[in-house]
């Protein structure tokens, strides 16, 4: 094995660049090197200008994540050595406005998360007088779904939120989706409008990358597609049973 | 948006390509089963114009017939088969992800799932080919 590798990193300054471009760099090829490892090498010895996120090195803060190759991933948890004898193109993840360099505009997707309401929503007024118990089936209906680290690898690996901005989203529709199915939970009709829209769950048209490149093993495309069927129930439910909702 | 963004610069803003799905094996394969719609819908053509020279007379049946087995159509029917079977397969294979998980006691493998729509082709198609070959 090479000694070094070549990374072919994206650049780009918003006071000097009107679009991307790619610096060269020649990195030490370490078989225990991570690519995070790798472009701390050049912000500490080769160009402190680079510009990228990081933050907690162990796959669970979710900053790290770039394109790889043309394959969005964690660069903390992508081994160095698997691209050997390279060269490595990294760049911003994609489908997102790029501040510089490696730094993407995250707003469009917090925006998003918001707007689902992922938190338990309770309507019984004041605080509970215990805690609400939870049977290990009812954890196990939504537990995969609140693995997500909020990475934002499935917005860069969908090319339906990349043709469509304004579509909500693989983790926001998968993360309302796991407080929809949390049995503590009682605002799924609240998030109904977010999630049954055109520019939500029916935007979708199951490519399926997003489950794939997912680094925590959620599966986003899975919780679209089964609220895909809630919402054809209660559509139908409000046509069988138009008094149900009043 | 914040008031203070109006002096920050101004992000970079990709644009995606137009042949973006040429980028990855898993993006072309998507979109070539959406566009299998194309020969779907070419196979229910055929089927409609089967079934007009049918009711129309043996003249028109034998028309039909010596139409499809020109070699323009015949090499459009064998391209068809193949996307329709491409068609049909990952079809059956999004069946497990849209059906109701929640009526069973466990999540059951999506193989398993799939495998009563793969069944019932196989079943369709053996009586077919029957019919097809005068067995039956």
């Amino acid at each position: 094995m090479a000694d070094t590798i070549i990374l072919e990193v994206a650049r780009f300054s918003p006071e000097r660049d009107s679009e991307i471009t790619y610096q060269t760099f020649e990195v030490p090829l370490r078989a225990d090197w991570m690519l995070l490892d790798a472009l701390n090498y050049i912000k500490d010895n080769l160009d402190g200008s680079l510009t990228f996120r990081w933050s907690c090195r162990m796959g669970i803060c979710g900053s790290c994540g770039m394109m790889v190759n043309g394959v969005p991933k964690l660069t903390c948890e992508t081994l160095i050595s698997e691209f050997a004898p390279g060269p490595v193109r990294i760049e911003p993840l994609e489908h997102f406005p790029v501040v510089k360099d490696l730094v993407i505009d995250m707003d469009v997707f917090l925006e998003k998360l918001q707007a689902v309401r992922p938190w338990i929503v309770r309507k019984d007024e004041g605080l509970p007088q215990r805690e609400f118990l939870q049977t290990p089936a009812q954890l196990d209906t939504f537990h995969q779904y609140s693995l997500c680290i909020n990475c934002m690898l499935c917005y860069a690996a969908c090319p339906v939120f990349g043709l469509d901005p304004q579509f909500v989203g693989p983790a926001a529709l998968a993360l309302a989706e796991r407080y929809n199915l949390d049995s503590r939970d009682q605002g799924a009709s609240e998030r109904t409008d977010v999630l049954s829209q055109h520019d939500g769950i029916w935007d979708c048209t199951v490519v399926g990358e997003c489950s794939t490149v997912c680094p925590k093993g959620v599966d986003p495309s899975l919780a679209i597609q089964q609220y895909k069927l809630t919402a054809t129930k209660e559509w139908f439910k409000t046509w069988l049973l138009p008094w149900g909702n009043k | 948006m914040p008031q203070y963004r109006q002096f920050q610069p101004k992000p970079y803003r990709p644009e995606m390509r137009a042949y973006w799905y040429f980028d990855r094996w898993p993006y072309l394969k998507f979109i070539l089963r959406e566009a299998s719609s194309i020969f779907v819908a070419w196979f229910a053509v055929v089927i409609l114009l089967q079934l007009n020279a049918v009711i129309s007379g043996p003249t028109a049946y034998a028309n039909f017939q010596r139409w499809m087995a020109t070699p323009a159509v015949f090499i459009v029917n064998v391209i068809s088969f193949v996307f329709i079977c491409f068609h049909a397969i990952t079809w059956f294979m999004l069946v497990p992800r849209v059906m109701a998980r929640q009526v069973l006691e466990r999540p059951t493998p999506d193989l398993m799932s799939a495998a009563p729509s793969f069944g019932i082709w196989l079943v369709a198609s053996v009586i077919v080919a029957l019919f097809a070959l005068r067995v039956i």
